[in-house]
């Protein structure tokens, strides 16, 4: 038998005046490490997240980067209601890049979503799951996951814990018991002596106390800022300019590079040469990287003039005669072969399409690579002096970006400090395992005297992205006399199988379907697109799906309605977005609805989306209903935001964002080739409604964009009678089928 | 060569080549970080400035054409006493902005837009709002325009 640990939740006393309530610590060097970098001599603090200063300001030290998404501004309403808090004496902080900081609520998130047993992973201890996030290590921003897992899970925890200890410091020091005491405006009180003591002077005390490791937790009608529409303390540096980001570092005697690596993903650099860059004014140095070639100047023009100037060879590796054709071709090929690789599912699929008196239906979906397009392109400065290494930027995850850095550089991990700074848009992009510009910037800054700031340019941003896959799938399903699905089968094939296919899953009532991947990769990298798998998956169920009620000759919300469990949460959103939108009554002529409903990162979203077809064929979106459950809401204002920006994003990819490849090179080079929706092609009207239910906590970075494209490719079938299948839909609207 | 020019009301004098992106200028010489870098090819708007009152791409604006002209950046919206221009307040009642990273351009458009037609029509906004954000805040972004030059809020908010 060996020894089960256990973990607790861990305050520490500090020096002077205060202390620091830490996250159930795996062990005192992180939380001696947490403390000793996030608290002065007069400070106190709570764990390795909240503190608690002297003058009795509540400072959050968040693992996360708010990546625009206002993660910083709901964390602080979870603790500021835990800990019956003032809004203005709360502020938050980017924990350093530390271990110590990696998060272990995150990880048990994370393992909860990926293994689909949020029983099993609560079993485990805290301080297997600590040593899981430090290893991984874990200070990631992405699966919309810091508000449900970090808040939800963590912080809340945390701030309540402390407040028990603060309450039970002050019961202490007055000689009362702690059910005579009430906490508000940041003091502990004892209303029938009128004493009270402020928090500032019961953190240090406090912080020694053993706190309490399942504190209760606020009950929703006693929430001062959770539920309500507090605005985003991220926002006012955001309309000014003052807002730091990592493009915005400047650094004494800084030089600026810029790069182009090999076009052909997976070629080197063979030859350049170096004299027409260096005749640039400005341009000091050509540095020749394995895949790359950079140009160092005093600043970005002549760096990029000097980049453009040369004409270096790259080999392509073995990829050039890679394209978007023979990518699909691949596909259908190991469709063919008809073994796939993994499958998934419930029931007897091919029974189900095999059997008699049913109506078997068949159609290929696909769709193509979509780049990320944040708006700030890889901005990163990094400075080598004296055997250390600091790296600044905006990135998803700090430690995995310090961790890069650390392997790139070849340096102790002492040596390296990552510096974060405000990102300009990840939607996954800036998640450090696919960032090539880290390993840039640390060689560029090994190789000078200077600091050196790498741009890449849009050109680059495009051309060397970690895509969203392209991706296709035949999907079959047989319908039954009754208008019911027998079995519905989705043969997708791309680079993952995301888990046996865990975005492809149906949440229909259907008694057989399977998901069956067939694996293809090509030189492309691929990455995390702002919500990941559920893209594709939510176009090809949710087309497909519309295609069989058709079929059945049923209305395409009463269709879906019939196939889902009566009462539950996912008809529940289905109802609310078709009676918001009014489904079912006039339109005027030539629009047309279309619905879809998808459930990814916990969250379930539905749209509906009138549509019609412009004169040039083009799509023209009249207005846009969303219904979200994704639990309680902790934000409404920024939780509307989000799932409008995902409607938005959604939107744009669905009607007009395509990376294409030619002779294994991206074809596409700047905004101009890579349209994103702009002003006067987003929707004028777009309602969303929240369910509030009281299910447990999703996400909503992610889950307002799926529908999108599915709603509309829906709308414009109801409009032109032609089933899109291939995504984007630019100038198919308008053909008939 | 060197160029004079006046920056939020400062004479400033920019060395660089003729050819360097009044951007760069902005950024790098004076150090005035507020106006982003988005593409350098004047398709997203992230750099907007305006000149002489007019919203111009400063990543394709060439110093070089600037000798004598007014730029007006970001830092230069505010009042001298720090109250924020009415467009950047109503920025912040709509809450717009997510990452933030176009939204300099983006309040500089609104501004000159604003300073030329008074209260723009739906059609005027679509028609000079070209900027890109990759967030989807154009709905908040319409409204907070509405806002500063007191037209009636429309339907995009939702009902949480």
């Amino acid at each position: 038998m060996g020894v089960k640990r256990r973990a607790f939740l861990i305050g520490s006393a500090l020096v002077a005046g205060g202390g620091v309530f830490g996250i159930k610590w795996a062990d005192s060097s992180a939380r001696e490490r947490a403390t000793a970098l996030t608290t002065g001599a007069k400070d106190g603090s709570f764990g390795t997240w909240i503190k608690v200063g002297e003058d009795s300001r509540i400072t959050i030290y968040t693992p996360h980067i708010d990546i625009g998404t206002g993660t910083s501004t709901a964390l602080a309403q979870m603790v500021a209601d835990e800990l019956d808090a003032d809004w203005d004496k709360v502020s938050v902080e980017s924990a350093p890049a530390e271990t110590a900081f990696a998060n272990s609520t995150l990880g048990r998130g994370f393992l909860s979503d990926m293994s689909g047993k949020p029983g099993m992973v609560a079993a485990l201890p805290e301080s297997l799951l600590s040593l899981i996030a430090r290893a991984m290590p874990l200070q990631i921003t992405g699966g919309s996951s810091a508000v449900r897992f970090t808040g939800q899970m963590g912080m809340r925890v945390v701030a309540a814990a402390a407040r028990l200890a603060l309450v039970e410091e002050a019961a202490e020091k007055l000689g009362v018991p702690t059910g005579e005491l009430t906490t508000a405006g940041h003091a502990v009180r004892h209303a029938k002596s009128g004493k009270s003591l402020s928090y500032g002077e019961l953190a240090a005390g406090a912080a020694t106390r053993t706190l309490a490791e399942t504190p209760a937790l606020k009950a929703a009608k006693d929430y001062r800022f959770i539920g309500k529409p507090v605005p985003r303390i991220d926002i006012p540096a955001k309309v000014d300019g003052t807002a730091r980001y990592g493009i915005d570092v400047n650094l004494p005697d800084m030089r600026v590079a810029t790069v182009m690596a090999a076009p052909v993903r997976g070629g080197k650099l063979e030859s350049v040469d170096e004299k027409p860059a260096l005749a640039v004014k400005g341009v000091e140095k050509v540095v020749k990287l394995d895949d790359a070639v950079a140009v160092v100047a005093t600043g970005y023009w002549p760096a990029i003039k000097g980049l453009r100037s040369l004409s270096p060879r790259f080999s392509d590796g073995g990829n050039g005669s890679i394209s978007t054709a023979s990518i699909f071709a691949a596909h259908d090929a190991l469709r063919k072969g008809g073994d796939p690789g993994s499958s998934a599912g419930e029931g007897d699929v091919e029974a189900g399409l095999a059997a008699d008196g049913t109506k078997l239906i068949e159609a290929r979906y696909q769709v193509p690579f979509l780049h990320h397009a944040p708006m700030e392109p890889f901005a990163l400065v990094a400075q080598f002096k004296d055997g250390k290494l600091d790296v600044w930027g905006g990135l998803q995850d700090p430690l995995s970006s310090k961790m890069a850095a650390v392997k790139a550089s070849g340096l102790d991990e002492d040596a390296v400090t990552f510096h974060p700074l405000v990102l300009g848009g990840g939607f996954g992009r800036k998640l450090p395992m696919y960032i090539e510009a880290i390993p840039q910037v640390v060689a560029l800054a090994m190789d000078l005297p200077h600091p050196v700031k790498l741009i890449w340019s849009r050109e680059e941003e495009v051309a060397q992205g970690a895509y969203r896959a392209q991706a296709s799938s035949v999907m079959k399903a047989a319908l039954g006399k009754d208008g019911k699905i027998v079995a519905w089968q989705n043969n997708y094939a791309q680079p993952s199988d995301d888990g046996g296919g865990a975005a492809a899953k149906l949440f229909y009532t259907i008694p057989a379907f399977a998901q069956d991947h067939y694996k293809h990769v090509s030189n492309q990298t691929v990455g995390s697109w702002r919500s990941v798998n559920a893209t594709q998956h939510g176009f090809y169920n949710e087309s497909f799906i519309d295609e069989l009620a058709y079929a059945a000759g049923a209305d395409p919300y009463q269709f879906r309605r019939a196939h889902l469990a009566e009462g539950g949460r996912h008809q529940k959103v289905l109802d609310a977005v078709a009676k918001a939108a009014g489904w079912g009554t006039p339109l005027a002529d030539g629009h047309g609805r279309g619905i879809a409903i998808v459930e990814c990162f916990g969250t379930i979203c539905a749209h509906v989306i009138e549509a019609s077809v412009k004169a040039d064929g083009s799509p023209k979106v009249h207005a846009v209903w969303a219904a979200v459950d994704c639990g309680p809401v902790v934000n409404p204002g920024n939780a509307e935001a989000q799932v409008m920006g995902g409607i938005v994003m959604g939107l744009s990819a669905a009607i007009g964002e395509a990376i294409t490849l030619d002779k294994g090179a991206v074809q596409q080079t700047s905004f101009g080739d890579y349209p994103i929706l702009k002003m006067a092609d987003s929707p004028p009207t777009v309602r969303i409604e929240f369910l509030n239910s009281d299910a447990e906590m999703g996400g909503l970075g992610e889950p307002g964009l799926p529908p999108a494209a599915p709603a509309l490719a829906n709308a414009l079938f109801a409009v032109t009678g032609m089933r899109i299948r291939s995504l984007p839909l630019l100038n198919q609207a308008g053909a008939k089928a | 060569m060197t160029i004079a020019a006046s920056v939020n009301g400062k004479a400033v004098t920019f060395e660089g080549e003729g050819d360097t992106p009044l951007l760069w200028a902005i950024r790098e010489e004076l150090g005035l970080t507020g106006t982003k870098f988005g593409c350098g090819i004047a398709a997203c708007g992230a750099c907007t400035v305006h000149i002489d009152g007019e919203a111009v791409r400063s990543c394709s604006m060439p110093i070089e054409m600037v000798a004598g002209k007014a730029i007006r950046t970001i830092e230069g919206l505010k009042k001298p006493d720090g109250t924020l221009h009415a467009v950047q307040q109503a920025w912040i009642a709509a809450q717009v902005p997510q990452c933030g990273y176009c939204q300099s351009g983006q309040i500089m458009a609104a501004v000159a837009l604003i300073e030329r037609t008074g209260q723009p029509s739906d059609a005027q906004v679509d028609e000079a709002m070209t900027n890109i954000c990759r967030c989807g805040t154009y709905p908040r972004i319409r409204e907070a325009i509405r806002t500063a030059t007191g037209q009636a809020a429309i339907a995009v908010q939702g009902d949480a």
